[in-house]
């Protein structure tokens, strides 16, 4: 595009006075790419700061402001072969941000400070049965009191502030048990301390926090790895919009759009925002937003939606309030219904926690009333019913799920998955029934040529390489087939006909059937049914002239590659299957029969796919949605759990569980193997955790144990469920 | 063991210097591009007395 996008759009200011921008890079390949993308930025007048980071592929560029620099920075990441994009952080991600430097600030202090407490625990055991004199156990107790009691404060405020609002709410969780745990351990090792014992618990309290801070600290960075390649995704197709200033056009981000603005769409844009078409006239492909694969014509006063794929001529359109728009205002009502009437799943360590949490403090009121009825002394009675209390601190089972979650989710990201939702994986794996939509879902999001076979190879490579050099969508969808990527030199487009060149002293016309001088009906249809099984549904047609040759290219809806093995393999699992789509029932009924899927229903609106869905909610199943149209967000939202493609439009992809990237469907399936042996492993987890109290709580009520054996007891079984969480970090 | 009233403080001392050592570079951001830190000690463009130092993108790519 000739139009350069001024970043200067984007850019924040700096803290030192200067401004930055943030951009999502593509085509990072190796460590060499450091140093170009930063050094051919940093060549650039004016440029105070260049930092790539390799982690999460983005690059912060700072200037003095005024400085002619930024309009420069995206030519020289492109004459190095990299594209920029101007990314803007979401706040949920910085939120994110916030949360992990909390975190590890959290995992910082508990480390450190367990490392120096345990450091003295270790010399009291060994002082207590050699020859420690009780004035320097004394003096080794303060010390370790000094530490932790700080460390814990601010080590388990994430715990404690979880709990608190747990109990706010009147419920438990895991969080409960912990932070009563730690409290008790920490306070009556200050009495015990007080009172010159034998001993105290500090370091347990301190490694618990940090074996579990370990658990939080990974999740979270899966988490947010995840979210960082999804939002670079989202920036590589955040769309310009061409605005008119006057009568010259300025390229400038979608998100400064406002009513009333005037803008340009060309032939193969997207539709950038929701307007009125002031004039020029064209065809709109609107299946990113309803499903509907039939493009819609449009002249000066039609209604287009931001989303919608402009096909044949440029439109000048006029941006409406936001608003005003009769399909977004009713999806998000419905949207809105549908997210409130979510169940929130409980989730499975919740749901441990409720049970554990009641019967782990029953048991330790009645050990203390058993030695009391024993005869034991109130202060022995207390300290063993505390002792029991920290033995069954929830280290192994607040471990449980969480490692398993971490080395799930890493086996999804590397199976092209991510996970928008916490608890994705565990409704992921109670899935039995999946509904599919059509359109860009079980077909590839863009169209491709449909009977490659049946044509010259040699001429439709020609006819290929001459599609590079035009816009328009279809011509775009002929370019895939190129194996030469190189565009023919002197290529001339001839708006709303087609493109010509000369190839070897003849000339090749790509374009409309007229262009190609394929005028006669009877001379299109002895070309056109070359492609069998066309019922002229969802097909257009890309004519080729070569000197005497002509040919017609067929462009459809394909399905994806592995559509058919996936949704076999999907069956086989005992898996219900169906399709709602918005698309016309003529152009369903295909899909479904070469899928073999039986039930399946077309020309739905919103409102209908949500309907449908409810109702098999109700008869007790738990639906897995599919679906990328902006009219399947609705349904995602009402759905157990959703999965979109990462082409999908953006509310879509906000509202789904979890989205997949490339043109495969292998990942659903892979989606819910890695979910279902997850869950096993959670539940697997659980159990470990139950076995461990099991032996250690007799102990404990007995009132035999020391420190020693509690940190023993804790990191053995915090080790346990993490090695067992391991196993579920092979490929699907 | 008067020792220890000395040796105690100092191990506690230096623990804290570990600890404040470690939030520094978390704060400075040490710990926000893990993998690109591990790379970027292979590059060798900040050599000093390397005239062409001053503009590394240009030499990377006359290197290669």
């Amino acid at each position: 595009m000739s139009d350069a996008l001024d970043l200067s759009l984007y850019a924040k200011p700096d803290q030192d006075g200067t401004v930055g921008v943030d951009l999502a890079i593509e085509g990072i390949t190796c460590a060499a790419c450091i140093n170009r993308i930063e050094g051919a930025v940093r060549q650039l007048p004016g440029i105070k700061d260049v930092r790539l980071n390799y982690t999460n592929r983005r690059l912060h560029v700072a200037w003095e402001e005024g400085a002619p620099a930024p309009a420069q920075i995206l030519p020289a990441l492109e004459s190095q072969g990299y594209h920029g994009h101007p990314f803007v952080p979401q706040r949920a991600e910085q939120e994110e941000a916030e949360e992990a430097r909390k975190l590890t600030r959290c995992l910082g202090v508990a480390g450190f400070a367990a490392m120096n407490v345990m450091l003295l625990s270790v010399s009291v055991w060994s002082g207590n049965v050699t020859d420690i004199t009780p004035e320097t156990r004394d003096f080794f107790h303060w010390a370790s009191a000094l530490i932790a009691l700080p460390a814990a404060a601010y080590a388990g405020r994430p715990f404690f502030a979880s709990a608190w609002r747990a109990l706010k709410a009147r419920t438990t969780n895991m969080d409960v048990p912990i932070s009563i745990g730690v409290t008790l351990a920490l306070g009556m090792s200050l009495v015990e301390t007080a009172n010159h014992a034998e001993e105290a618990y500090f370091d347990s309290a301190l490694m618990l926090l940090f074996f579990l801070l370990v658990g939080r600290t990974l999740d979270h960075a899966m988490r947010r790895r995840t979210r960082a390649v999804a939002g670079n995704l989202a920036a590589l197709r955040a769309d310009t919009a061409h605005r008119f200033v006057g009568d010259e056009i300025v390229s400038v981000p979608v998100s400064v759009l406002k009513p009333d603005d005037r803008l340009l769409v060309r032939a193969g844009e997207r539709v950038p925002a929701d307007g009125v078409v002031m004039s020029g006239s064209s065809e709109i492909d609107d299946s990113l937003i309803t499903g509907e694969t039939l493009r819609r014509k449009v002249a000066a006063g039609a209604i287009v939606y931001a989303g919608s794929m402009n096909y044949a001529g440029a439109l000048t359109l006029k941006v409406t309030a936001a608003g005003g728009n009769a399909l977004i205002d009713d999806i998000e009502k419905l949207l809105d219904k549908a997210a409130s009437a979510k169940s929130k799943a409980m989730r499975l360590a919740d749901r441990a926690a409720r049970i554990y949490a009641p019967v782990v403090h029953l048991t330790a009121a009645l050990t203390c009333a058993g030695w009391l009825l024993a005869g034991a002394s109130t202060h022995d009675a207390v300290i063993t019913a505390i002792a029991v209390l920290i033995i069954t601190c929830p280290c192994a089972l607040a471990l449980a799920v969480p490692a398993v979650q971490v080395v799930a989710s890493g086996a999804l990201f590397r199976a092209n998955v991510m996970l928008n939702a916490g608890d994705a994986i565990e409704r992921l794996a109670e899935v039995d029934t999946v509904v599919f939509d059509k359109t860009g879902t079980l077909t590839l999001p863009e169209p491709r040529v449909a009977n490659a076979a049946s044509l010259d190879p040699a001429l439709l490579q020609q006819a290929a390489r001459l599609a590079l050099s035009s816009r328009h969508p279809l011509a775009m969808a002929l370019a895939r087939e190129a194996t030469a990527r190189v565009p023919y030199e002197g290529a001339t487009e001839e708006p709303g006909r087609g493109v010509r060149v000369m190839i070897d002293g003849i000339e090749a016309r790509l374009g409309s059937a007229e262009f190609c001088g394929v005028a006669s009906g009877e001379q299109k249809a002895a070309l056109v049914p070359a492609f069998a099984g066309a019922n002229g549904e969802g097909i257009s047609h890309i004519y080729f002239s070569y000197g005497s040759k002509v040919a017609a290219v067929a462009i459809a809806q394909q399905l994806r590659p592995d559509a058919v093995e996936v949704v076999t393999a999907l069956r086989e699992r005992g898996l219900d299957l169906r399709i709602l789509s918005g698309d016309r029932s003529e152009a369903v009924a295909p899909v479904a029969a070469a899928l073999g899927i039986a039930q399946w229903q077309g020309a739905l609106k919103p409102a209908d796919k949500i309907a449908v869905i409810e109702e098999l909610k109700g008869q007790g199943r738990r639906v897995l949605m599919v679906g990328d149209g902006l009219n399947d967000a609705p349904s995602l939202a009402a759905a157990h759990v959703s999965l979109s493609p990462i082409s999908a439009a953006d509310l879509t992809q906000a509202q789904a569980d979890a989205v997949f990237l490339g043109e495969r469907l292998q990942p659903v399936l892979d989606t819910l193997t890695v979910s279902r042996r997850a869950r096993r492993l959670m539940t697997e987890n659980l159990w470990l955790a139950v076995l461990y109290n099991v032996i250690a709580v007799p102990i404990a009520i007995a009132g035999l144990v020391t420190p020693l054996i509690a940190a023993l007891a804790m990191s053995g079984s915090s080790l346990l469920v993490t090695v067992n969480a391991l196993r579920g970090g092979k490929r699907a | 063991m008067n020792v220890l009233v000395y040796l105690v403080p100092m191990a506690l001392g230096l623990g804290l210097a570990g600890l404040f050592g470690f939030l520094w570079a978390l704060k400075s951001g040490q710990y926000s591009d893990i993998e690109g830190a591990a790379l970027r000690v292979l590059s060798d463009d900040d050599l000093e007395g390397d005239p062409s130092s001053s503009v590394p993108g240009e030499r990377n790519r006359s290197s290669r």
